[in-house]
């Protein structure tokens, strides 16, 4: 039965008098949407990502992508995404999977938010000129600071918990090894070094090749605990528990069997070919008591050396659980929105479940507030950060720092293809293929990375300038300093923000 | 742009309005009429022991209400209205009155923080405004140019050993009574040039403390800030400035260690409280704080790149800190020293005397 699902989504165009026949493209197509038939490149419609790879390689620019041109009859409701969906669930009877961020809610609540500048009763600073500091410090801080007098001379006598120290207020998210390349890994963790950050391990643990760079690495410790041992986690600058991710909050996770060749076999410690399953919930923690448990266990395995952090995702309730989580013990909650990018997750849930982040953070930070605890742990927001702007509105709303992913992979090379989950990125990021690994160069990577955190801190600089702000830390909860534009009463009412004009 | 003065005399020495008045006059230019206030301390000798409230009323009517809801708190040992006259530019949207209370025995160990919880109950009726609440002390504010403020309270009729005086010209809020400084609480007053960009930050980390900001005005949070550092957390006030104008990440790492831990450990405890924006300010202490022998205190300070100017100057046992140094020459031809404080360096004035 012939159906329309297998018409598809984009056309690939070759120009044939300026193709020269090198095949360069046919090489460079990981998705196998290139062929050499009958002396020339073919190209297969249906297998196209729109990866850009073969644009890209393409030494003659002879190649170009264009959306099919083919249009189905329109209807609001029933978009052309929709009826595809129940194409293929038709054909498979099996979950859709996604990669990426939630695609369904369009509307970011960062674009209508405003920020503010000063205006002569106030001198904007000129970064340029003047210092204008970003260093944050993530961790639990004392509710005040106890000083002794000993004769002539004050001494401290407070005890700061160990706190993580940032030179940029933005992170690179927990990734993991066997979900992306070891390549992108290196390079993550190398650009995190290079600006003076933190990179995540992810939960598929941490390649030897990395362990030099792990003062500059958050080690993840997920419900599947692939990778755990105690080396690892007091190599580690901060261990993070992993309880969910806006990406598919409440869902486990699943590494096929295929990709774990034997490197990550010794970085997962699991067997080679084995499937890593991430069980939904972690098995020992079945309520916050449980929680509480794990993080002091993580800190008794690392000497309370190191700030132990807690990663959720948004969801409805997230107020109240990060209150929970904060009295449990964690040194900094990371709130991960509904828009947040993986590798491989059930589209409905991506595309369903969860808050956005900004919603989410806002509820959070005045929850803490409220309960006399902001203090006690750090927030970090995730999910949606694309430029410095949205750095700014997070650390306004009440973040302390942000943490970024697919930023940082778009850095790499990543298109935003939505594959992931096929473990064919024809940019050597999210594969574990050696010949598309040797496409990614961990060094240039490393160095693109910290390109775009150095401008994004340029550019907060800027902002903060402009503010009449010489210091991070003045921004940080300082909604008077944003107003909203085109924001309901209820919205700006719990992002705690005033509409613009007044 | 606003004036600002203080003059203190270290032995405690009481001396008239004219010279504050005279100062702060000369500086008219850096105010526009909507507000001017002074704080002196040392004005209420025979009622030392009783916190006194200066309490501005938006209708003579609620005089009443405020005594009733006095009563319910503190005992009244005496109120009258404060002597005004009327000044022609000055429009009368308030009935100025003093209460002088004191708290009833069983709170007595922990009279200071019962007093503020006392004065923002007040201020957040609306309607009546606290706008001092210490002990031999008391502030004068209003709308107009400082020198119609000082004639619309008959000020030419106190001494006192400390004054601070405020012109205002308000770029965030109307020109208000309760807008005009000093800003004051319990003990300490503060007059504030500047604009601050980091209130939202400020605002929200005081509310967590218990403070409720109600004056729509930025320079309020310094005299909350100045009193949860220095009197709850009895940090001693060279530190306390530290919060307030915090040195550079860069010239903390080059500090000695023990330095270099403090300094870290309030940057990273009270970053919130950072004030961040252009600021001189000149914060008056009535009592003895702690890290600091004698009655009193007088600290100017800027904010840590010196976006607004801040001159101090010295005649014998009389300390001076003010907007211009022209401020100064007007009530003193002569000084010992006269100097410019370098950014985010605190400036302190003791009173060492009996006051």
């Amino acid at each position: 039965m012939e159906m329309y699902s297998s018409v598809p989504e984009f056309r690939v165009v070759i120009d044939r008098q300026a193709c020269r026949l090198c095949k360069r493209c046919i090489e460079n197509c990981s998705f196998g949407a290139l062929e050499w038939r009958d002396n020339k490149v073919k190209a297969f419609d249906d297998r196209c990502v729109a990866c850009q790879r073969c644009v890209s390689m393409c030494p003659e620019d002879a190649i170009a992508l264009r959306r099919m041109p083919s249009v189905m009859s329109a209807h609001p409701i029933w978009t052309e995404n929709a009826r595809r969906d129940v194409f293929t669930q038709s054909r498979t009877g099996a979950i859709l999977l996604a990669s990426t961020g939630n695609e369904l809610h369009e509307r970011v609540i960062f674009d209508n938010l405003l920020l503010d500048a000063c205006q002569v009763t106030n001198p904007a600073i000129d970064p340029l000129r003047e210092p204008i500091e970003l260093r944050t410090y993530i961790g639990r801080k004392p509710r005040f600071v106890e000083l002794e007098e000993l004769g002539d001379s004050v001494r401290l006598k407070t005890e700061l918990s160990p706190a993580l120290r940032l030179e940029i207020p933005i992170m690179i998210a927990q990734m993991s090894y066997g979900a992306i390349s070891l390549e992108a890994h290196e390079a993550l963790a190398r650009a995190a070094v290079m600006r003076g950050t933190t990179m995540g391990s992810g939960e598929g643990g941490l390649h030897k090749k990395l362990y030099p760079y792990a003062d500059h690495i958050i080690v993840q410790v997920a419900s599947g605990r692939f990778g755990v041992h105690p080396a690892y986690l007091k190599a580690g600058a901060a261990v993070e528990v992993k309880i969910g991710q806006g990406a598919k909050p409440g869902i486990g996770g699943h590494l096929p069997g295929t990709k774990i060749t034997e490197e990550i076999s010794e970085a997962r410690m699991i067997p080679i070919g084995a499937d890593a399953i991430s069980p939904a919930p972690h098995h020992d923690i079945y309520s916050i008591e449980d929680l509480a448990q794990l993080v002091n266990s993580l800190k008794e395995a690392t000497r309370y050396k190191k700030p132990v952090l807690v990663k959720i995702a948004a969801v409805h309730n997230v107020a109240a659980i990060s209150s929970g989580i904060c009295r449990a013990g964690a040194d900094a909650i990371v709130i991960d929105g509904f828009r947040a990018g993986t590798g491989a997750t059930p589209k409905v849930i991506r595309d369903n479940v969860g808050i956005p982040i900004e919603l989410a953070l806002a509820s959070v930070d005045q929850r803490l507030r409220e309960e006399g605890i902001r203090n006690e742990t750090s927030i970090i927001a995730s999910g949606t950060i694309r430029n410095s702007g949205d750095v700014a509105k997070a650390i306004a709303l009440g973040a302390d720092a942000v943490k970024i992913g697919t930023a940082a992979l778009i850095a790499l090379g990543c298109t935003v293809c939505k594959r992931c989950y096929t473990g064919k990125c024809a940019w050597g990021i999210a594969t574990q293929e050696p010949e598309l690994r040797s496409r990614l160069d961990p060094v240039e990577g490393a160095q693109r990375v910290s390109n775009l955190l150095l401008a994004w801190s340029i550019e907060l600089k800027e902002i903060l300038g402009a503010a009449g702000i010489n210091s991070i830390e003045s921004l940080r909860g300082n909604r008077d300093r944003l107003r909203g534009y085109g924001l309901d009463h209820t919205t700006l009412e719990i992002l705690g923000v005033q509409p613009a004009g007044s | 742009m606003c004036s600002i003065l203080g003059i203190v005399n270290e032995n405690g020495k009481l001396f008239s309005a004219n010279y504050i008045i005279e100062g702060i006059s000369l500086m008219n230019e850096r105010c526009n009429g909507l507000g001017g206030g002074f704080a002196a301390y040392g004005l209420y000798p025979e009622y030392k022991d009783y916190y006194a409230l200066h309490i501005l009323l938006k209708d003579v009517e609620l005089k009443d209400q405020v005594t009733e809801m006095l009563k319910d708190y503190v005992n009244i040992y005496k109120d009258e209205e404060i002597e005004t006259r009327n000044v022609e530019r000055i429009p009368q949207d308030y009935t100025p009155w003093r209460f002088f209370v004191d708290v009833p025995e069983r709170y007595t160990n922990d009279a200071d923080n019962y007093i503020i919880d006392l004065a923002m109950k007040i201020n957040s009726t609306g309607g009546a405004l606290v706008i001092s609440s210490g002990k031999n002390m008391g502030v004068f504010k209003a709308i107009g140019y400082p020198d119609e403020v000082a004639k619309l309270y008959k000020l030419d009729n106190y001494k006192a050993y400390m004054w601070l005086a405020h012109g205002r010209y308000p770029t965030n809020t109307r020109g208000w009574w309760g807008g005009a400084h000093p800003f004051s609480i319990l003990d300490n007053s503060i007059v504030h040039n500047g604009e601050i960009t980091s209130y939202g930050t400020n605002k929200r980390f005081l509310e967590s403390y218990g403070y409720k900001c109600s004056y729509f005005t930025d320079s309020e949070v310094l005299a909350y800030l100045w009193d949860l550092l220095v009197r709850r957390h009895k940090l001693p006030i060279e530190l306390a400035s530290e919060v307030l104008a915090p040195p550079f990440w860069e010239q903390i790492e080059r500090m000695p260690p023990e330095r270099r831990r403090i300094i870290e450990a309030l940057r990273m405890t009270y970053g919130p409280a950072m004030v961040n924006g252009p600021f001189g300010i000149v914060i008056a202490n009535g009592s003895g704080l702690t890290g600091v022998a004698g009655n009193g205190t007088m600290v100017g300070l800027s904010d840590r790149i010196k976006l607004r100017p801040l001159i101090c100057a010295r005649k014998n046992d009389t300390t001076f800190m003010a907007s211009e140094e022209s401020a100064i020459k007007a009530v003193c031809k002569n000084p010992d020293n006269v100097w410019a404080p370098r950014a985010g360096e605190p400036t302190v004035a003791m009173v060492n005397g009996d006051v």
